[in-house]
């Protein structure tokens, strides 16, 4: 058969291809300019960049239709893109001030961990879909306990670290028996194995199946698998928690969605059940072990608890319309969450003044610009229109009504009221109380790039949301 | 000829192991090695499954899963230096500074 090998097209793995270089040049331009502050992070900078327009062009199936890349995975690399490139942004200054000395190796982690989040993104096959997580994961643990000085950090990286490697665990164990029941590690080919029959009652396939969504839902941080969170939020910086907040969320979600949708659409009544009760769970535990919560980070890590249990609704129905609302909520989540922690950064001057929710009573007096965004990026989370936050939610609740979930949806939305105290409860700290202590900000060009464009999507996507659900419907449609 | 259920067996046994090791040991190195022994009884099955279906697939996973989990180990390893470092205990008991 040596006649017949011919190497794989990998034109269609340009763009991660490139990020991988761009990693690599990353710890290369810090070996270089060592001296001067902003050569690294330029240079991850204008690579991620070039990727996103890669991205835009790049299209077809490679390795034997284990790598897909279609609409639907360039929306979420998009999403996972853009959020590598606002943290980096935020990192600049803040890595200054918490005396990180080598930034090489925190930005070609970053970008790195990126490029595990694409790979995910496409992957069509389980053995690329596991590489791709546990590259972008321990990558994100490393960067979690970069702060080797720090016991909260490495306690973070620890906890994060067991637990994903657990959940990584219970995905393989359930890989296998997938393999083992259906011959094969193709999603398209095991949904064919499935069309065929014999395997919906066969309590190998089912176990497998149980335990690969489960280990999906770990890497969502959806309830009862979200214990690691709210530690690994606290404990790493805050650029790498606002990252890990939004990358490696949105590619849990990518690879929940494709896994679902192209390997299960046959296990729809098995798997729907188990997500429900999870989607109960998360929204509950999230939203109220938030309201009791004295850490701004800590009530962050539970609010995206939370959220991560609004956009497991979207995918109920197993439709297009519950899958676009989620990829639509998951982009309008990237600003808002994003503008919420850069406000954070805002304030971590020296220490850890900014972390506890006691340090923004009185904030509009100091410092009204500051809370003025806070207090957008904490109504759009709670959802309140004209904000982008309203529009996600409205439209992932009206996918799930069209679909017959009303109970969930009313479960969701009565939620939702109560997520409205911890959230207004920071504006209330920042509005209503006269201030305590004298507070120092730390801006930056690039912090106030971060406001700027995470202000102009949550108004933006809020007030015109038609073009992103479009795009969104529109990924869906041609995957 | 060893038939496929023992290799099963075996395997989901090594795994019970694994999982109740990671949930009972108090101490990070016992936990690290409980996940490399679930790692394993995962390969065990890889390994078995292909064999029995004669298709490569699984074979070529199990290298896949040999190679992250080194790195793993690495990564795992490390933490637990820097953990060490700043509480002088790697027993989950001592490390207790996030909570809430």
């Amino acid at each position: 058969m040596v006649t017949g090998f011919s190497l794989p097209i990998i034109a269609p793995l340009g763009p991660e291809i490139f990020l991988a270089v761009i990693g690599c040049a990353v710890i290369l331009a810090d070996i270089i300019w060592n001296e001067q502050r902003y050569v690294v992070p330029i240079v991850a900078m204008a690579g991620a960049a070039a990727t996103v327009i890669m991205v835009l062009k790049a299209s077809g199936i490679s390795f034997s239709g284990m790598y897909t890349v279609d609409s639907y995975s360039a929306f979420f690399k998009i999403v996972c893109l853009l959020g590598l490139m606002l943290a980096i942004l935020m990192s600049l200054r803040h890595l200054d001030i918490m005396g990180v000395k080598r930034v090489g190796e925190y930005y070609s982690l970053m970008v790195f961990s990126c490029v595990g989040m694409m790979i995910m993104a496409s992957a069509t096959d389980l053995i690329v879909l596991y590489l791709g997580l546990e590259l972008m994961a321990l990558s994100v643990y490393c960067l979690v306990g970069l702060l080797k000085t720090d016991p909260r950090a490495s306690e973070a990286a620890m906890k994060y670290l067991l637990l994903g490697a657990f959940a990584s665990c219970l995905l393989l164990f359930g890989m296998s028996y997938l393999y083992g029941t259906t011959g094969t590690t193709d999603m398209a080919q095991i949904s064919k194995a499935m069309a065929q029959g014999k395997l919906s009652g066969n309590p190998a396939f089912m176990m497998g199946l149980g335990l690969v969504v489960i280990a999906f839902c770990f890497k969502v941080a959806a309830a009862p698998f979200h214990m690691w969170t709210p530690d690994a939020y606290e404990g790493a910086m805050t650029p790498v928690t606002a990252f890990m907040s939004v990358g490696p969320k949105a590619a849990g979600f990518a690879a929940l969605g494709r896994v679902l949708m192209e390997a299960f659409p046959n296990a729809h009544s098995d798997w729907m059940t188990a997500l429900i009760i999870m989607a109960f769970l998360t929204i509950a535990i999230g939203n109220i072990t938030a309201l009791c919560q004295t850490s701004i980070k800590r009530m962050l890590a539970y609010s995206s608890i939370a959220h991560a249990g609004y956009a497991l609704i979207g995918f109920l129905p197993g439709t297009a319309e519950g899958a676009s609302a989620t990829m639509n909520y998951l982009f309008i989540y990237l600003f808002m969450n994003m503008g919420a922690f850069a406000v954070i950064i805002l304030l971590q001057y020296k220490g850890l003044v900014g972390e506890a929710l006691e340090d923004y009573k009185g904030l509009a007096k100091t410092h009204p610009v500051a809370a003025g965004l806070m207090l957008v990026f904490m109504f759009s989370l709670t959802g309140i229109p004209p904000t982008a936050g309203f529009i996600g939610k409205f439209n992932l609740f009206m996918a799930a009504l069209h679909a017959g979930y009303t109970w969930i949806v009313i479960f969701a939305v009565l939620f939702s009221a109560i997520s409205a105290y911890f959230y207004l409860r920071v504006i209330m700290l920042m509005y209503m109380y006269e201030p305590e202590r004298e507070m120092k900000l730390a801006p930056s060009g690039a912090l106030s790039a971060v406001l700027a464009i995470a202000l102009t999507g949550v108004i933006l996507l809020g007030c015109y949301p038609n073009g992103i659900l479009s795009y969104a419907s529109k990924a869906i449609m041609g995957h | 000829m060893v038939h496929l259920s023992w290799y099963l067996t075996v395997s989901a046994m090594l795994f019970c192991i694994g999982v109740f090791g990671f949930l009972t040991r108090r101490n990070i190195i016992m936990m690290l090695l409980s996940i490399e022994l679930m790692l394993n009884s995962v390969n065990l099955n890889l390994a078995a499954m292909s064999h029995y279906m004669e298709d490569l697939r699984g074979q070529v996973m199990v290298f896949f899963i040999i190679a992250v989990a080194a790195a793993e180990a690495a990564i795992g390893l490390g933490i637990v230096v820097t953990l060490f470092r700043n509480y002088r205990s790697v027993h989950t008991e001592d490390i207790t500074k996030l909570k809430g």
